[in-house]
């Protein structure tokens, strides 16, 4: 009831306040009659009766306004005031607000995005339960690259160990889904049983897969993910048991994964069947399989990895499959670690880089409210000397810097929405979890927290000061009064601020620097209009080898029959491509201090014409050609690399190597070495086989097609050149070799973006920042410039004076930045390419463009300097 | 910071008359029973606790209108515009049930304090 009349009498007088206020204007009139009446009353006249009644009454001014003040609206609407006045004082300094609103939205929005899009990634926890104990298992070569693990060692680690609770080996695998509908190609994984169990997640219908199912020849089951079981099912919660044909076969679906599942292993998964791998197969010991496992509770990752050295150690002695090189190390590294590698370093820089921009945009505000603040000293007196009180003037400019970072903060959430959009998009195909990335309102709030409280500090000194301060002696100085004592940390400031954006400037001066030098690397083959796809074969008819040797051939054929096409070859693997099938080679009889293999050697089975194709050069003896087929004697091609290391100064040709365990091959010829990995790394051990002499058939082969001109306008009609010889058979992954060379550099690329893009902002504030100083200052000193001028100073004396001040903080800020920028591109060795972190070409690039834009930032209020006309700067004294 | 306007407090302390202000926190007792025996309006309650005290208590204007308005809010109050005898329009306000128990509480509260302050007086005399 109170509280109801409460909030409706306020809200009537916020509303109708005339009324209310004539309501109380009557009723204070009404008072003093009566007691004006009263005194009459008592025998004084009427004019002494009002007086009398005036005198007890006091002013009815103040008792309206008493009145008036007592209810609670009456603080709201002080607030009201504020606001409308901070509206009105920012409305009336354009320049000022649009500055400081364009910095805090950057600096806030760039912050947030960046943040929103790292934290996902790097520092939250994965979406499984106790994720910090699941870890990748990896061998890892002498040279520290790591090799995926084959089916046996997993077999026998999973009996040994006692560090894990489960371990599981996965390997991609697409099917295609017949039936009802349009076939479907589909992303899927082949994994053993416990992967679920090692992932610590149920399905949400049906059971996970059993031991039972991952056995040779088992039932064929297949878990379906939740996407998959809305698309194709229709979220029929009857789906169990139900029989799906995959590649030919009938599947049973055992299991839908829940809804909220992230299979962060292989994101675009969408279905699952057990590995049934038989130990008997020569793949068996192929290092091809990913392995996962789940540390036991209070087991540590050194621990784990230690006991799988040891017991890695102890299946080579026993077993000494032939696929492992001498020196093998196994390693556990926790699943989020190994999910990020890649893309660690640029996240890290870019979140480096994005706070120097936050730092920046703060020392940018504090510049640009100390400057306000300044010619407002005056503004302040006045008010203070009107009887303002300094709760009054505080509460004003708390509304006044609260407005302009609310403002600031709005379009900055804008700016933040763009920019992980932006983020997103630009983002490398590594980049883990992309589908989490959202703008992050706890990034948000803290950013605009910071740059708020940065402004409330910077931003009520004046409010103080003019509150402590004598009015008077205020007024008389007017706005020339607090001038010169914050000259010397507005300097400061601006000395910082083109430090800093000295450090973006040569941080994305190396960044940009890096990747010309990378992509100036040679690849080894050219590159130009090349275009690849992979071709599968799925399906109980490709049982046999010669099924599938048949079909690639008719492929072939078919595609070097598509009009436009010059060149056409096959390959089980493509470089630069994400391939990595990698095999022990050894020599027969082994040359004398054979320093081995680094990693293993790439094996490539080709059809002949891959060379020619990908015009890759001959250096000594033969290319492989048609006489190399099946039943021929057995051939090999090695890359130079090869040749020179492991053979030196010897003829390689003639040589007889082994390929894995199985035959020996004779080295007919010698290849220019090809970037497998990436344009960064020097991996390039390779053999080359052909397909028909290879001892099972690929059944994914990359077809690698040369073109006139545009080789992407040449996918439509290969596709279906392809699907002329058997339709059922996919073709993914089509490419042109220009999109794989660019994307091996694309984590280097996303940060270069991310870097100039911030390296722009903080050049441009570092300019706001020079400019908003000097302009101030000029402004400051009109009148010592015109006794200047007066005094016999000549225009390009004062614009030297002006431009000196400027570039003198400029050449200071520079002189820190530098030493700030070897600081910080230590860190970002690991981004770098081919360049020192010192590269001296960058740093007087840097410095010179820094330099440059502080030389415009000055020239305006230096020129604005030199025209001041000292006649009428004296008068106006 | 002073204020730019001296209040009616420190105008009589001035020339040292007895000191006649509403003892602090009894104006909206005194109001409440003032009203407990008929609507009124300022005025007329500021006259009635004057007579009442016989001139011990002067009621400031300003005080007496805004505890009005801040009793009227509470619920305490009604008030209302009506005209007087003499035809004037006037903001008379009357007593609520729920100003009747307020009324009841602060004057127990009023008693107890009272008679602890006269039995400490009492007590060092």
């Amino acid at each position: 009831m109170s509280l109801w009349r409460q909030l409706t009498r306020g809200l009537r007088a916020l509303t109708h306040r005339a009324a209310t206020d004539r309501e109380t204007a009557d009723e204070v009139q009404h008072y003093l009659d009566q007691a004006a009446a009263a005194h009459r009353a008592r025998g004084l006249s009427p004019d002494d009766a009002r007086r009398a009644a005036r005198v007890e009454l006091g002013s009815p001014t103040t008792v309206r306004q008493e009145v008036r003040s007592s209810g609670w609206e009456h603080a709201v609407e002080t607030r009201l005031t504020d606001l409308r006045y901070a509206a009105r004082k920012l409305r009336g300094d354009p320049g000022f607000t649009a500055i400081t609103v364009l910095t805090l939205a950057l600096g806030l929005g760039g912050a947030t995005a960046i943040f929103s899009a790292v934290r996902p990634i790097l520092f939250e926890p994965l979406p499984y339960p106790a994720p910090g104990r699941i870890a990748m298992i990896w061998e890892i070569g002498r040279d520290g690259s790591r090799d995926q693990g084959t089916f046996g060692m997993y077999r026998e680690l999973a009996a040994r160990n006692h560090a894990f609770e489960a371990i599981a080996v996965l390997r991609p695998w697409q099917p295609t889904m017949t039936g009802a509908e349009q076939p479907e190609r589909l992303d899927g994984q082949r994994v053993s049983a416990s992967y679920f169990a090692v992932l610590g997640v149920a399905p949400a219908l049906g059971r996970a897969f059993q031991p039972s199912d991952d056995r040779p020849g088992g039932a064929n089951a297949v878990v379906i993910s939740d996407a998959l079981w809305r698309r194709r099912f229709g979220g029929d919660s009857t789906v169990i048991g139900r029989q799906v044909t995959l590649d030919d076969d009938t599947h049973t679906v055992v299991a839908v994964m829940p809804r909220g599942f992230e299979n962060l292993l292989a994101p675009s998964t969408e279905l699952w069947a057990p590995l049934q791998y038989d130990i008997a197969q020569a793949r068996a010991w192929g290092h091809h399989l990913r392995t996962v496992a789940r540390l036991r509770d209070g087991v540590h990752l050194d621990q784990a990895t230690e006991e799988l050295r040891a017991l890695g150690q102890r299946v080579l002695n026993e077993l000494r499959p032939a696929t492992y090189g001498p020196e093998v190390d196994f390693a556990a590294v926790a699943l989020q670690d190994d999910i990020t590698r890649g893309i660690r370093p640029a996240l890290l820089a870019v979140l480096a880089a994005v706070a120097l921009v936050l730092v920046i945009a703060c020392v940018n505000v504090t510049n640009l409210l100390l400057a306000r603040d300044a010619r407002r000293g005056g503004e302040f007196a006045l008010r203070a000397a009107l009887g303002a009180g300094q709760g009054r003037l505080i509460g004003q400019l708390l509304t006044e810097i609260l407005l302009l970072s609310l403002v600031g903060g709005a379009v900055g959430m804008g700016v933040a929405f763009l920019g992980v959009r932006a983020l997103v998009l630009l983002s490398p195909p590594g980049l883990p979890r992309v589908g989490a990335i959202g703008v992050d309102g706890a990034a948000f709030a803290f950013a605009l927290g910071l740059t708020s409280l940065v402004a409330l500090a910077c931003g009520l000194v004046p409010a103080l000061q003019a509150a402590r301060s004598d009015p008077h002696a205020a007024m008389q100085q007017g706005t020339r009064r607090a001038v010169g004592r914050r000259h010397g940390a507005r300097g400061i400031l601006v000395v910082a601020e083109v430090a800093l954006a000295l450090i973006l400037l040569v941080s994305s001066g190396l960044l940009l620097r890096s990747l010309s030098l990378l992509f100036r690397v040679e690849s080894g083959f050219d590159s130009s209009h090349l275009l690849t796809m992979q071709v599968q074969t799925s399906g109980r008819r490709f049982a046999e080898d010669s099924t599938t040797f048949r079909f690639f051939a008719q492929a072939l054929d078919a595609a070097r029959g598509v009009p436009g096409v010059t060149e056409a070859a096959l390959t089980s693997q493509l470089p630069l491509s994400g391939d990595a099938d990698l095999y022990g080679v050894e020599f027969d009889p082994a040359p004398v201090d054979d320093p081995g293999e680094v990693r293993g050697t790439f094996r490539y089975a080709v059809s002949p014409g891959y060379f020619e194709t990908m015009r890759i050069p001959l250096v000594r003896g033969r290319l492989l050609d048609e006489r190399d087929r099946a039943g021929a004697p057995l051939v090999a091609v090695i890359s130079e690399s090869v040749a020179k290391r492991r053979l030196p100064g010897q003829d390689p040709v003639g040589r007889r190597l082994r390929v894995g365990a199985g035959p020996l091959y004779t080295v007919v010829g010698v290849v220019g070495d090809v970037k497998q990995v990436s344009l960064a790394l020097s991996e390039s051990d390779a053999v080359y086989l052909t397909a028909a002499q290879w001892r099972f058939a690929d059944n994914a082969m990359s077809l690698i097609v040369r073109g006139r001109d545009q080789p992407a306008a040449l996918a439509g009609p290969i596709r279906e050149a392809i699907w002329s010889v058997d339709r059922d058979q996919a073709v993914v992954r089509v490419a042109t070799m220009d999109d794989l060379v660019a994307a091996s550099a694309a984590e280097r690329r996303f940060a270069l973006t991310v870097f100039e893009a911030f390296a722009l902002a903080a050049l441009l504030l570092a300019a706001a920042g020079i400019y908003g100083v000097l302009a101030g200052s000029v402004a400051e000193r009109t009148r010592e410039i015109g006794v200047r001028a007066a005094l016999g100073a000549s225009r390009r004396s004062i614009l030297v004076l002006v431009l000196g001040r400027g570039m003198t903080l400029a050449a200071f800020g520079i002189g820190l930045g530098v030493v700030g920028a070897a600081a910080a591109s230590r860190v970002m060795t690991a981004l770098l390419f081919g360049i020192s972190p010192l590269d001296p070409v960058t740093y007087a690039g840097a410095i010179a463009l820094l330099a440059g834009v502080s030389l415009v930032a000055c020239s305006v209020p230096a020129w604005r300097a030199a025209r001041v006309d000292p006649a009428r700067t004296l008068r106006s004294e | 910071m002073h204020r730019s306007f001296p209040s009616a407090e420190s105008r009589r302390g001035l020339v040292d008359q007895p000191n006649t202000d509403v003892i602090q926190g009894t104006l909206d007792m005194l109001i409440l029973k003032t009203l407990s025996l008929e609507p009124m309006h300022g005025f007329g309650i500021a006259r009635r606790i004057e007579q009442i005290s016989r001139d011990a208590f002067k009621v400031n204007p300003g005080s007496l209108l805004t505890a009005l308005q801040r009793l009227e809010r509470a619920g305490a109050l009604d008030a209302e515009w009506r005209r007087t005898e003499n035809a004037r329009r006037a903001r008379f306000y009357a007593l609520t049930r729920a100003g009747r128990k307020l009324l009841e509480a602060e004057t127990a509260d009023w008693a107890r304090r009272a008679g602890a302050v006269a039995r400490l007086l009492r007590a060092e005399g």
